[in-house]
């Protein structure tokens, strides 16, 4: 009977085996994974249990962890909450991570990501309690409480990017909320805080200037339009464009009308430069047309539509419809019709302008600092795609000051510094007071800043709003504050 | 011949024996004052008396086997006592993290348990002077087991998560399934050791393979349906799967034929998706082993996903002993304990625990290989191969190798049930072993089968 007893060992050797094996999958192959499933409580109180990482603005918390005496051990303070509200975002508990940073770089705070893994090893060695990386960012409280103040209790949502290196100065989302309420120990008040604005038809949690039901961009499109008209060869800022009152299209019964029902000049016909300048609709519908639908897109790609970026936060893709019948290419030559965009890909495009073609990837993460606070990670600023060359890049500089000079755009102006910038208005829906639009950058001839503001409904101003009155001065404080 | 080889006195193994137990308690104690400190940043008070509780039962143990069964496998009984150990220091962790201390929590119960055993195993060792006197004891074995495996079936039974297999009296709950594992390999080495040539020459080939005849079979296949059924309606397919892997192993053994498995494992497909098609409890328990993290999943069955996040939270390492959160599993000290063992010792100590298996069952096997008669044989392959199926069956049902199972980890989870049984199989097998160790008191070299003869014996 001893050889059937050893085949059996055989069998009990195997069997033991598949158990070796399935339990160095789940605890080492596979751990990751299953650390990271959603609802994995332990995972959650991990995280809670050890320091997460704050969150900086030039070396001052916004986001802090606070020793608390429950079972949580940490709790989370946001000590502006309203101010930073979409660039923090929150760490709830119950919910877990959200919005801002501490959503999008949670491995980073939580101390969890590959990049500190040498920092932890270290800490481990020296006997450190472990602790999330701290996250400095690219922020600037001054430029970020300007835009606040400017937008006031409007919905909307204003950016400003420095255009040399695509650093986010400012980033304001309304309406917008206080996360001290959703980190909250006490489940009850969580609770309520996140029905609450779960529940809020304005959406506060939204950021819109990243994200949300992006906006029409209205006429602040026609940069976009000009620089494909431009980089196309055929038109430089003196052609001459048709710009009646009402446009004509083709295969409907309806035209493109000018704002005020005016032609853009005499004989109906106006220069490139000017249509910028008073921000012309015939003569853009035009251009639409005779562009197509093709061009404006790839040109708009250029400039980043249709890219999956992160800021470390996704920012969702502004789109242009394919396929276009020429009425729909000259809606989409003025912004209307289906194009959407985020306020941040707005302020991408017064970037590229500024920054001679040259897109910069937009970020918000200036440096990751260890546990002892040594810089682990630092971004460099790095080029997402050339838009346009330098020479239209100047071109279009000197279009879009004329506009704040004496153009649609006059709110804008900053004393003393010359802007460039272009205004929109931007239908989106019947009966509904259209969106005012503003983004450009200053100085002209030496560009630091670069913004976009949008205001929903008109704001304050309601049906009677125009780009350049509403969110004008919103842009015009803002880079106020970037200049000083 | 050789007559000076005998006077040599072989190696019996006991100091050998005495030093892995102490080696075996310094872990424990060790394991112990871990779990402390983490809680409380404090060695416990009664670190050396709660220690020395175990000892002492250990010592026993040892010292009766001196007496007794001088030559039985040294390595043996300091598993065992590593085994029980560990366990002892999970579910008293447990007790704490639950806020109970050490005299009103279940440590202290399963530290009761374990000394129960102990003496049962103790009064089989020195009653029980030779394994072949069970031989004498096979159809009332055969009989009893059946009986046990019925009784929660009776007014006495009681049902806990849906699976019957308790009885009650008073407060006192027991699962007779237990005891029936140690009756039906009794049952089965006597029966096929009388039977086993009948069943491995007579017969009919099919398709080259030889079938016996059914009036060989008769008794086997009666002991074994009734017990299934009885185990499906106590929805109890841990114990179902373990008498019938049993009952096969043991019948290969005893016939050498691989028809056996070919039928056993046919039987098995049958069985599985007849069970399969009736039984909800079954379905559900599929839906788990396969879509474990799915959203039914979760629904159904919440504690195994639970019990892979924290084998997951241990990694390599372990969060170490009471620093994880074993607590969040449910029945983290019986059902799951492995899963909270793996989240504080880490695969380290999952693959150390393993092992300690892996080793009792070879010392178990090595001693049916070293045995002269087929009873003893058929026997001690039994009893180990009871546990290993055990083994896998648990760690491979917290682990997703195989559905998830109701069986107790051997000497580690808590359960007063498990620990009696396993310490008597434990006391069987000491016995075995000794056998197969004694020298022949004529010696005589032929007749020796040393583990790596190279002579094929029958």
């Amino acid at each position: 009977m001893n050889q059937p007893i050893r085949r059996l060992s055989m069998l009990v050797a195997l069997m033991f085996v598949s158990i070796l094996a399935s339990s160095t999958w789940i605890q080492v192959l596979g751990a990751q994974d299953i650390n990271n499933a959603d609802g994995n409580r332990r995972t959650q109180l991990e995280n809670y249990a050890r320091e997460r990482g704050q969150i900086l603005l030039g070396g001052r918390p916004i986001a802090t962890s606070e020793p608390s005496h429950d079972d949580l051990q940490w709790q989370r303070v946001y000590t502006q909450p309203e101010l930073y509200s979409h660039v923090t975002g929150y760490y709830s508990f119950t919910y877990g991570p959200g919005g801002g940073v501490e959503g999008a770089a949670d491995g980073l705070l939580s101390g969890r990501d590959d990049r500190l893994f040498y920092d932890r090893i270290t800490g481990t060695i020296a006997g450190r309690t472990p602790k999330g990386a701290s996250l400095e960012l690219t922020v600037r409280p001054k430029v970020q409480q300007a835009a606040e103040q400017a937008l006031g209790d409007q919905r909307g949502a204003v950016v400003a990017l420095d255009p040399r290196t695509g650093a986010i100065l400012a980033m304001v989302s309304h309406p917008n909320f206080d996360p001290n309420a959703l980190v909250s120990h006490d489940a009850n008040v969580e609770k309520e805080a996140w029905e609450r604005l779960n529940s809020d038809p304005a959406r506060p949690l939204v950021n819109r200037a990243i994200g949300g039901n992006l906006y029409p961009p209205g006429s602040v499109f026609k940069i976009v339009t000009a620089a494909a008209a431009l980089e196309d060869g055929e038109w430089d800022p003196e052609s001459t464009l048709p710009g009646p009152a009402i446009l004509d299209l083709p295969q409907t019964d309806v035209g493109l009308p000018n704002h005020g029902g005016q032609p853009c000049g005499p004989n109906d016909e106006v220069s490139l430069e000017i249509a910028v300048q008073n921000s012309c609709n015939t003569a853009f519908g035009w251009l639409g047309m005779e562009l197509g639908g093709k061009k404006i897109r790839e040109q708009a790609s250029k400039f980043g539509f249709g890219d999956d970026l992160q800021i470390p936060m996704d920012v969702t893709p502004s789109s242009i419809p394919k396929d276009l019948s020429p009425p729909q290419e000259a809606q989409v030559g003025i912004g209307q019709y289906d194009v959407r965009v985020t306020p941040l890909q707005v302020a991408m495009v017064s970037a590229a302008v500024a920054n001679d073609g040259d897109v910069m990837r937009p970020y918000m993460i200036e440096s990751v600092l260890g546990s002892d606070l040594s810089t682990i990670d630092e971004t460099k600023p790095e080029k997402l795609s050339e838009a346009m060359d330098a020479e239209t890049s100047d071109q279009l500089t000197r279009m879009m000051e004329l506009v704040v000079t004496n153009g649609t755009g006059t709110p804008a102006a900053v004393p003393g510094v010359s802007v460039a910038g272009k205004t929109g208005t931007a239908e989106h829906a019947p009966d509904a007071a259209p969106h005012a639009w503003f983004t450009g950058f200053a100085p002209a001839d030496n560009p630091e800043v670069a913004v976009a503001v949008v205001v929903e409904d008109g704001g304050r101003a309601g049906s009677e709003a125009f780009g350049g009155s509403v969110a004008g001065p919103i842009s015009s404080a803002v880079m106020k504050a970037a200049l000083e | 011949m050789s007559r000076a080889i005998t006077t040599i006195t072989p190696s019996r193994g006991r100091n050998i024996e005495l030093l892995l137990i102490t080696l075996a308690l310094g872990v424990v104690v060790i394991a112990y004052a871990n779990v402390t400190v983490a809680q409380d940043g404090e060695i416990p008070p009664d670190l050396l008396g709660h220690a020395g509780v175990l000892g002492l039962i250990a010592l026993g143990v040892h010292l009766v086997l001196r007496w007794r069964a001088s030559f039985a496998d040294p390595i043996i009984l300091p598993i065992v006592t590593l085994l029980n150990g560990i366990g002892l220091v999970m579910i008293h962790r447990l007790d704490l993290a639950a806020g109970n201390d050490f005299t009103s929590g279940l440590a202290s119960r399963q530290v009761l348990w374990t000394a129960l055993g102990v003496v049962i195993a103790l009064v089989v060792l020195v009653t029980l002077r030779d394994h072949r006197t069970l031989r004498g004891l096979t159809y009332t074995s055969g009989l009893l087991a059946l009986v046990f495996i019925a009784l929660p079936l009776t007014p006495f039974g009681h049902e806990v998560y849906g699976a019957r297999i308790w009885i009650k009296l008073g407060s006192f709950t027991f699962q007779p399934a237990e005891v029936a594992k140690i009756l039906l390999a009794i049952f089965f080495a006597g029966y096929l050791v009388q039977t086993r040539d009948m069943l491995a020459l007579a017969g009919r080939k099919i398709m080259g393979i030889s079938f016996p005849r059914a009036r060989d079979l008769g008794p086997l296949l009666i002991a074994c349906v009734a017990a299934a059924l009885v185990l499906v309606l106590e929805n109890d397919f841990g114990t179902t799967l373990l008498v019938f892997g049993l009952f096969v192993a043991m019948l290969y053994v005893a016939t050498e034929r691989i028809s056996w498995i070919v039928l056993g494992l046919g039987f098995a497909a049958i069985g599985a998706l007849i069970a399969y098609q009736f039984a909800s409890h079954i379905q559900t328990r599929i839906l788990c082993w396969t879509d474990t993290f799915s959203q039914a999943g979760a629904e159904q069955c919440g504690q195994l996903a639970t019990g892979i996040m924290g084998m997951a939270a241990g990694g390599v390492s372990g969060t170490g002993l009471g620093r994880g959160r074993p607590w969040m599993t449910p029945l983290p000290e019986s059902d799951f304990i492995f899963t909270s063992l793996a989240e504080e010792l880490g695969l380290i100590g999952v693959f150390a625990i393993i092992m300690l298996y892996a080793l009792l069952i070879e010392r178990g096997l090595r001693s049916a290989i070293g045995l002269r008669d087929g009873f003893g044989k058929l026997l001690a392959t039994g009893l180990t191969f009871v546990l290993a199926i055990q083994v896998f069956v648990v760690i491979g049902g917290v682990t997703r190798v195989i559905p998830l199972t109701g069986l107790t980890l051997p000497f580690v989870a808590y359960g007063g049930s498990s620990l009696l049984t396993n310490w008597t199989l434990i006391a069987i097998l000491l016995r075995i072993s000794d056998h197969a160790r004694r020298p022949e008191p004529e010696f005589d070299p032929a007749s020796m089968d040393a583990p790596t003869q190279v002579v094929k014996t029958r």
